[in-house]
């Protein structure tokens, strides 16, 4: 060991040369450190000697560089050097090419693109793009990968492009990479220069070429269908390339360019998915890959996977489709792990095409399940979790909720919940099954899956499966109510699986006369005990309880109080949380109620029924016509108000305001786009028309912006601009900017909550009838699962081909549809005739509940006599009032015929967009939302049977 | 793409680390922690993949040396493998069998190669000749640059004295 020290000190003084003793004493010191700790003092120590010693004004260049490599030692090994990074932006600047390509090199060890002082190096590296030694313009190029943001690139694209024709070709390799870089940062900067790449494609120097497919894989996978023309020039590249055609200094392992050839895989691969006429040209190299790869070597062997991978995606062969099973059977036979790995990888895309494949490899497949390796064991999972059918989820969710309680890990655990979740919720042979999987779920990973899920699982016992069979429903409540009484004894439990457990306690704890109140209430003060210092639980606790004093009091049965009860509830009044406070209130106050006035505050088993909203408010509207014959300004949407009828979510469009502000811009200022007509109508001003057109030239715009500035502070409240005079219109512009969001959500959120509602409805809806069938489909189902469980084997894969194939016919469509939703690989052609059947999505359905007129509209009805048809347009760019205005007929009336045809388009486009612009900040909407689109998205096997009449006739 | 490079050995020591995507100080440190914890614990006869929060690490070890990357999910795996045994023929070709000294004290060196070897995370150049010529010219040309700032600097040396 001794020996080895000096020989490397004695080899770093050779090969180092210049650098000084104290540098290399620096780096034996760190090898010699026995711990971290040590390391860390040593490192310490160095910095405050390098910090003492860069302040010192003038240092001499050579010892600089060598502070510098310092420093990034110092940084490699976890510690912050960032006193000494403007050295090193400095450094960059020097004439000297040895001190400048430190300085490159130290800069992009130190700064992320995100860094301040980015700004600092782009004049160097704009100055070094224009070096004639072609080595300084490399340097600044992979300086350029590195450091260069969102905001600088416009600052170096044109020289950058300018060095796609530098005679030599590691400056062409780099430039092209530099812009590769640049989409990845921010697609828009590089869409203009498709067709250097194109020329790129086609350079004289392989390595050019070979760089030029990581750009055009990125445009390609953004959208494969204007590449489509490229098919044949990428497989003769792939064909010649596989040739050997290029020269050997490229050839690896000797295989001829196969990192080249991998690409060329992988972009042909996006160009030919579901595409017949593509897949064609490919099927002839593909063939002859398969044949000369020689899976002896490592990179053969990648070669032949990402063929594989290819042959899954492009549009199926029976030939290559054969020799892709084939070489996957030999990676799954393979004695190396590594191999299996990819195998089973293979085998998963594999079964998209053709699900029988599993079966002959059924044996390997559960030998890597049984593998102590858990990247194997992983990789395992999700090949089942692909090839999961209602005849095996029950033996797959088992094994994958036994792996998933022994894993400490939590990304993959939440991962694997979630998986869980997912394919009880799409295969679940019965309710039973259902809740108890859900249970182990929630016992043992709670805290990390998401609380969709936990709502999902409250609303599937509240609805229960079919509103036909009650009892089935009343029964799965029981087992429910019986298994949490059960799980309550449980030490741990996760507070979202305390929070179903309460709420379905609550809810039907008592429902079935098994469990007395008292019993349900002593075991709900014992969770609010438990988990004192939980809010919600608590918050769930009380309100559970305070439901069965409810329904106890409702059926004129006397609950008498527990203690315990009495001194949670004492507890609970005095509260820092105010919501827990108001739930102790709202209990006392029911307690004192009659039993009549209970029943019609809290019914019992009423969770699923429906609380009509009236959103329209018409309650205000004498005081709005009120407030706007006084000259008050009508009520604008939100969107409206941000000038931006379309989809611009609040987000997004904060983000829009902000960045002129904060950003620092290189590129002239654009042309600023005329907005959609700011609905500003004053009712006793006639002159507003004239500023509505002019609103549609640049020009004003821009001025009206800088106005806007001016006026911000002035006026603040809603207050004020209900009572603002009809002079003070630019103000209100100010509020719209600067307090737009704040001030208007009150009064935005009836607009808001209007479509949530219908949304729901409809939403209720479908589930409705999607789970209505799946239930069909469900009990089609359940007597095949009992007979297949011998061997786990036989229950992954089926017992045997022959009663697979009985089965499988029926069953096919069920498979094939279920990865046409789960995932978003395109599917070849014969699949696509299942996706009509999945239901359109309800934003469609928006219009079809019918709606009362709403009082938004009647700022409108006052202008009848005001504005001419040329206000329109004006009136359809405003989403929730033009709902009203299809509707209404005696609004549609007052327009001429073609306004009123732009309007009930715009209408619905306005409809859509104001919905998906308040996804954000409306959870409720959000969660009714997401369990709708779970319940459209996952359950498609509900829509089957169905599909299957149609099929068999 | 690759996210990051990370030579550590056997130790767990860093030996060098090279960041392709943005991480800050802190999440660097963390994940150097937890990366030499997954990689030195694994047995010989395992994969050399790793699940790792949704991205993949392949790693390779040489002597006392392990080789890191850090992969999308979607990436072909024996691919990268073989990216780092290409980065080491390259550093073996040009330091004349590569070993951990070699490293450790010309760390700044091998960044330099790897700068030739990948780029912006994708592999820049799949031919060992043109690196190691390229590399040779930047040597070369830093000697001369040496040379005259040796010469430049002897002067201005005398001039003041």
């Amino acid at each position: 060991m001794e020996q080895l020290k000096s020989l490397g000190r004695e080899l770093a003084m050779g090969s180092q040369g210049g650098s000084s003793k104290e540098f290399l004493d620096l780096v034996k010191s760190i090898g010699e450190a026995r711990s971290k700790s040590e390391e860390d003092r040593i490192i310490l120590r160095e910095l405050e000697t390098l910090r003492r010693r860069l302040s010192d004004p003038d240092i001499p260049r050579r010892k600089m560089k060598e502070y510098l490599l310092r420093l990034a030692y110092a940084e490699m090994l976890g510690h912050d050097a960032s006193f000494g990074y403007i050295h090193a932006v400095k450094m960059a600047h020097d004439d000297n090419i040895m001190l400048k390509r430190t300085g490159y090199l130290t800069v992009a060890l130190f700064l992320d693109d995100g860094h301040d002082l980015i700004i600092l190096i782009v004049n160097t590296i704009q100055k070094d793009l224009r070096s004639d030694n072609y080595l300084v313009v490399c340097a600044a190029l992979v300086a350029v990968c590195k450091l260069i943001n969102e905001e600088t690139i416009p600052a170096v694209l044109p020289q950058v492009v300018e060095l796609l024709n530098h005679p030599k070709e590691a400056v062409r390799k780099k430039a092209v990479m530099a812009l590769h870089r640049f989409h990845q940062k921010s697609p828009s900067s590089v869409s203009h220069l498709v067709s250097n790449f194109r020329k790129r494609l086609c350079d004289n120097d392989p390595g050019v070429m070979g760089a030029t497919l990581c750009p055009l894989f990125d445009l390609i996978s953004d959208d494969a269908s204007s590449y489509k023309d490229l098919v044949v020039s990428l497989v003769s590249i792939l064909k010649q390339v596989a040739e050997k055609r290029l020269p050997t200094t490229y050839d690896y392992h000797h295989m001829p360019a196969p990192f080249i050839q991998i690409k060329l895989l992988k972009i042909l691969a996006l160009l030919g998915s579901g595409d017949k006429q593509a897949s064609n040209h490919m099927y002839a190299v593909l063939t002859e890959i398969f044949r000369k790869c020689e899976s002896s070597s490592n990179i053969g062997n990648a070669i032949l996977y990402e063929c594989v991978c290819c042959v899954s995606s492009i549009y199926p062969n029976p030939k290559v489709l054969d020799a892709a099973i084939e070489a996957t059977s030999k990676f799954l036979k393979s004695e190396s792990h590594n191999l299996k790995y990819m195998g089973i990888d293979a085998l998963g895309r594999l079964i998209r095409i053709n699900p029988d494949i599993a079966e002959e490899h059924q044996l390997a497949v559960i030998d890597c399940l049984e593998d102590p390796d858990d990247t194997l064991k992983r990789k395992t999972f999700e090949l089942l979790y692909k090839m999961t059918k209602s005849t095996n989820v029950e033996v797959i969710v088992d094994r994958m909720i036994d792996y998933m309680i022994n894993i400490t890990d939590n990304h993959y655990k939440t991962e694997i919940a979630s998986r869980c979740v997912e394919l009880a919720e799409q295969f679940a042979p019965s309710n039973q099954w259902f809740i108890q999987i859900m249970n182990k779920v929630f016992e043992h990973a709670g805290d990390l899956v998401n609380p969709r899920v936990a709502h999902n699982l409250m609303r599937l016992i509240a609805e229960g499966f079919g509103e036909d069979d009650e009892g089935a429903d009343t029964q799965l409540r029981s087992s429910a109510v019986a298994s949490y009484l059960r799980i309550l004894g449980e030490p741990k439990l996760p507070s979202l699986f305390l929070q179903v457990i309460c709420w379905v306690l609550g809810e039907y704890g008592t429902a079935d006369g098994r469990h007395s109140a008292s019993y349900i209430i002593g075991k709900l003060c014992d969770v609010a005990e438990a988990h004192s210092s939980d809010d919600t639980v608590k918050a769930y606790a009380v309100s559970a309880i305070m439901k069965i004093f409810a329904f106890e009091f409702a059926t004129g049965r006397k609950v008498e109080m527990l203690p315990e009860c009495q001194t949670l509830i004492d507890e609970v009044l005095a509260s820092h949380s105010t919501d827990l406070q108001q739930r102790a209130y709202e209990f006392q106050a029911l307690l004192a109620l009659s039993p009549q006035a209970i029943e019609n505050v809290m019914p019992p088993d009423a969770s699923c029924e429906d609380i009509e909203i009236d959103t329209c408010l018409p309650f205000l509207s004498n005081y709005i016509n009120q407030a706007i014959e006084n000259g008050a300004r009508p009520y604008i949407s939100e969107s409206e108000r941000l000038g931006t009828v379309n989809t611009i979510t609040p987000a997004s469009a904060s983000h829009y305001q902000q960045d002129p502000a904060h950003s620092l811009r290189f590129e002239a200022y654009e042309l600023p786009k005329p907005r959609a007509p700011p609905p500003s109508i004053q009712p006793s001003s006639t002159s507003s028309l004239p500023t509505i057109s002019s609103d549609l030239v640049p020009v004003s715009e821009a001025t009206y912006t800088t106005r806007e500035e001016q006026y911000n502070p002035k006026v603040q409240t809603l207050a004020d601009q209900i009572s603002a005079e009809i002079g003070v219109r630019l103000k209100l512009e100010g509020v719209q900017k600067k307090w737009g969001q704040q001030t208007y959500s009150s009064p935005s959120a009836p607009s808001t909550s209007s479509s949530s509602t219908q949304k729901a409805t409809n939403g209720m809806v479908t589930s409705d009838t999607i789970r209505q069938s799946s239930l069909d489909s469900r009990k089609q189902q359940i007597p095949e699962v009992s007979a297949e469980k011998q061997r786990l084997a036989a229950s992954l894969f089926g017992k045997k081909a022959a009663e697979r194939k009985t089965q499988g016919s029926t069953r096919r469509p069920a498979k094939e549809s279920q990865h046409a939703v789960a995932t978003s690989a395109p599917e070849p052609p014969e699949e696509k005739v299942v996706v009509p059947a999945v239901p359109p999505p309800d934003l469609l359905d928006l219009g079809e509940p019918s709606e009362t007129a709403t009082p938004t509209i009647d700022p409108f009805k006052q202008l009848e006599g005001l504005l001419g048809p040329a206000a329109g347009s004006d009136v359809a760019s405003a989403p929730s009032p033009s709902v009203g205005a299809v509707k209404t007929p005696d609004l549609m009336s007052m327009f001429t015929e073609t306004p009123s045809i732009v309007d009930s388009k715009s209408s619905d486009k306005g409809v859509v967009s104001s919905t998906i612009a308040k996804k954000g900040p409306n959870v409720k909407e959000a969660l009714q939302k997401d369990a709708t689109a779970r319940q459209v998205g996952v359950t498609p096997s509900g829509n089957n049977p169905n599909l299957f009449k149609d099929l068999l006739g | 793409m690759i996210h990051f490079v990370i030579l550590i050995n056997r130790q767990g020591k860093v030996r060098l680390t090279k960041w392709y995507s943005t991480y800050s100080q802190k999440e660097r440190s963390k994940v150097l922690k937890e990366l030499s914890g997954m990689v030195l614990s694994r047995g010989p006869k395992l994969c050399n993949f790793i699940d790792w929060k949704g991205y993949k690490i392949v790693y390779r070890r040489y002597a006392s040396l392990y080789f890191c990357m850090c992969i999308d999910k979607e990436d072909n795996e024996l691919e990268v493998l073989e990216i780092i045994h290409h980065f080491v023929e390259i550093l073996d070709r040009y330091f004349g069998s590569v070993c951990e000294l070699d490293l450790i004290f010309n760390f700044h060196k091998a960044y330099y190669i790897l700068d030739e070897v990948l780029i912006a995370g994708e592999l820049q150049e799949p031919s060992k000749k043109t690196i190691a010529r390229l590399i040779a010219a930047q040597d070369s040309l830093v000697e001369t640059a040496k040379e005259q700032a040796g010469s430049i600097s002897n002067i201005i040396s005398q001039a003041t004295k």
